[in-house]
């Protein structure tokens, strides 16, 4: 049986080619990854990577894109703690998301439970109340906000023929300029809702039966059935709503010329920043207002994903 | 029992049509008001006494530039950014979803990290650069970065769809000899037609309302998008002409809604299956 035995020489020399070509497979793979991956990557590092540490740099120096940045050391983050307005930026943002996504998800929820009864008219009505989520964070309907909360808007009109003879005029009254905002974000509860049908929808039906043959009401069926099995499509929604309310500026930009008006009440955090950087072209300033924000948004996030082993309910997870 | 049902029904019809009605009395509103002559325009009711069509006959050239300037740049815009988007978005999913290399992994995580970074930590070194690159007052600052899938949300939508495609299709293929460039537009691309055209929907309706990139780089009134363009109008003499600037606001929820009505089961399903915010 000697042919069988192969000299060690020989083993080696086909060891090597077969890993010379297993490497050169490797390499043709990765290389035909990494060409689908190129516009991406080319985007990470351009757009997104580079300018991130960029805004970190500029974030400790005086900026003004017209002469060259110089370094100031910690001197914006210091001043930040010192401006009266970006605290105030900072109060009226968190109001504002603090009520916002609250109430939005709460609408959401309760309107798709509403509509998650079966009914025929169900698609129709899902597209009226999805509407203004598609159409809300436009100009135009800022524009139209500001009428219809506005000095001689529809809401007035509307309140002096039920009566009221001085109602205060909304976007310019600073108690209340701010609530017109909230009440424009939770106008759009239409995207949480359609995702919160599409979760109803998969909740199977013989867990509400048997929950009344156990004589459970309606009500106690939504909190031990329902809510329990929603809670990861809440929290999902949750982290998104919180997201983009921590972007808001649109409407608080149009609806008070760009000021943040009245007395500041709706100077949100992102029109502040835009003020800092792009109107004072104080570009340091905005990019440690940037980094800030950035901080924000991660702590809450992350408390978020922190909290959820306590609230959230993953039927995979269990038992 | 049944006449509780039915009456339980009945109240539930009667809160929903009612919810409905006052979800959609603003947006009715204004489309009513746009057709009132000047002095009816406070009128909250949904009717009009004497239609007319000047405020659009006037607002159209209110700015100067006829409103057909911004709403041609707009469409360039979105057409570009959907062009964009489809292209750069679709390559980086195939790759995620399909491909072994690597650092797969690494490049993974960061593609999600960016769908959750606050694009603010960005746009200050981003301006700089594109005022650099002497882009400023035209569309290539709007429309490149889509080019390079910097919307990493849509990345992850068509990774999550691309999963959906049974790999036998990809081992099959491959045994007949089929590269991973064939794979991808012979095989792959054709069965995820539908988020492809999710994709393309939800970036033409969002690049169409955004407003805060489009105020940052287009301020000649000859590169001015629609809501650039609304902007302006509300700062010169959109407050004297409440008309006019109602009509043009009008005009610019158009499209969306006309998308709205034409996908409508695309853009709910795109919603419920993958989260997409509206």
């Amino acid at each position: 049986m000697e042919a069988a035995e192969t000299p060690a020489s020989v083993r080696t020399i086909r060891k090597g080619r077969l890993t010379r070509t297993r490497l050169a497979r490797d390499l043709r793979r990765n290389l035909t990854a990494y060409v689908f991956l190129l516009p991406w990557l080319a985007g990470f590092f351009g757009l997104t990577l580079g300018p991130m540490l960029a805004s970190l740099f500029l974030s400790f120096t005086k900026f003004d894109l017209l002469s060259d940045p110089r370094w100031v050391g910690t001197r914006n983050y210091l001043a930040l703690l010192q401006d009266e307005r970006w605290w105030n930026s900072v109060r009226v943002t968190f109001t504002y998301v603090g009520l916002e996504v609250p109430l939005k998800l709460a609408f959401a929820l309760a309107v798709a439970t509403l509509l998650n009864q079966g009914l025929r008219a169900m698609p129709l009505y899902r597209a009226v109340y999805y509407i203004p989520s598609l159409l809300g964070g436009s100009v135009a309907v800022a524009i139209l906000w500001r009428q219809v909360f506005g000095q001689d808007g529809v809401v007035n009109t509307i309140l002096h023929l039920l009566g009221v003879a001085h109602p205060p005029i909304w976007i310019v009254d600073p108690n209340y300029a701010l609530y017109t905002l909230v009440l424009l974000g939770v106008w759009q509860f239409g995207s949480p809702m359609v995702i919160f049908l599409a979760g109803l929808r998969q909740i199977p039906r013989e867990l509400y039966e048997a929950a009344v043959v156990d004589g459970a009401g309606r009500f106690q069926r939504f909190l031990r059935i329902t809510l329990p099995l929603l809670t990861p499509l809440v929290f999902f929604n949750m982290v998104l709503q919180l997201i983009s309310s921590f972007h808001a500026f649109t409407p608080a930009f149009i609806i008070s010329n760009g000021t943040g008006g009245p007395v500041d009440r709706t100077l949100f955090y992102t029109l502040y920043l835009y003020q800092r950087g792009f109107a004072s072209l104080r570009m340091g300033y905005a990019s440690a207002m940037a980094w800030v924000l950035l901080v924000f948004v991660a702590l809450f996030t992350g408390l978020a994903f922190a909290t959820q082993r306590y609230w959230v309910f993953y039927q995979d997870r269990q038992g | 029992m049944m006449a509780r049902l039915r009456l339980n029904r009945a109240a539930a019809h009667a809160l929903l049509i009612g919810g409905a009605l006052l979800m959609a009395y603003p947006l009715i509103w204004m489309a009513v008001s746009s057709f009132r002559p000047p002095f009816e325009l406070g009128d909250p009711s949904l009717s009009v006494h004497r239609p007319t069509l000047a405020n659009f006959a006037q607002g159209w050239t209110a700015l100067g530039p006829p409103f057909l300037r911004f709403f041609l740049n707009s469409t360039l815009l979105c057409a570009l950014a959907v062009a964009g988007n489809l292209f750069s978005c679709t390559l980086a999913a195939f790759a995620f979803a399909r491909l072994r290399f690597a650092l797969r992994r690494l490049w993974f995580a960061l593609m999600l990290g960016t769908i959750l970074l606050p694009f603010h930590v960005t746009i200050v070194p981003q301006y700089v650069l594109f005022h650099q690159l002497g882009w400023i007052n035209t569309l290539l600052p709007l429309v490149v970065p889509k080019f390079l899938a910097v919307d990493a949300f849509f990345v992850f939508l068509l990774v999550q769809f691309i999963r959906t495609v049974p790999r036998e299709l990809d081992e099959a293929a491959e045994i007949d000899g089929c590269g991973s460039f064939r794979l991808f537009y012979l095989i792959i691309l054709p069965l995820v037609v539908p988020a492809l055209a999710t994709t393309a929907v939800f970036t033409f309706i969002w690049t169409w309302n955004d407003f805060f990139a489009q105020l940052l780089y287009l301020n000649g009134i000859d590169s001015f998008t629609v809501p650039v363009a609304l902007r302006a109008f509300l700062d010169t003499t959109g407050v004297q002409q409440p008309g006019q600037l109602f009509a043009m606001s009008v005009l610019a929820l158009v499209p969306t809604f006309g998308f709205f009505l034409a996908f409508q089961r695309l853009l709910l399903e795109g919603i419920s299956t993958t989260g997409l915010r509206g």
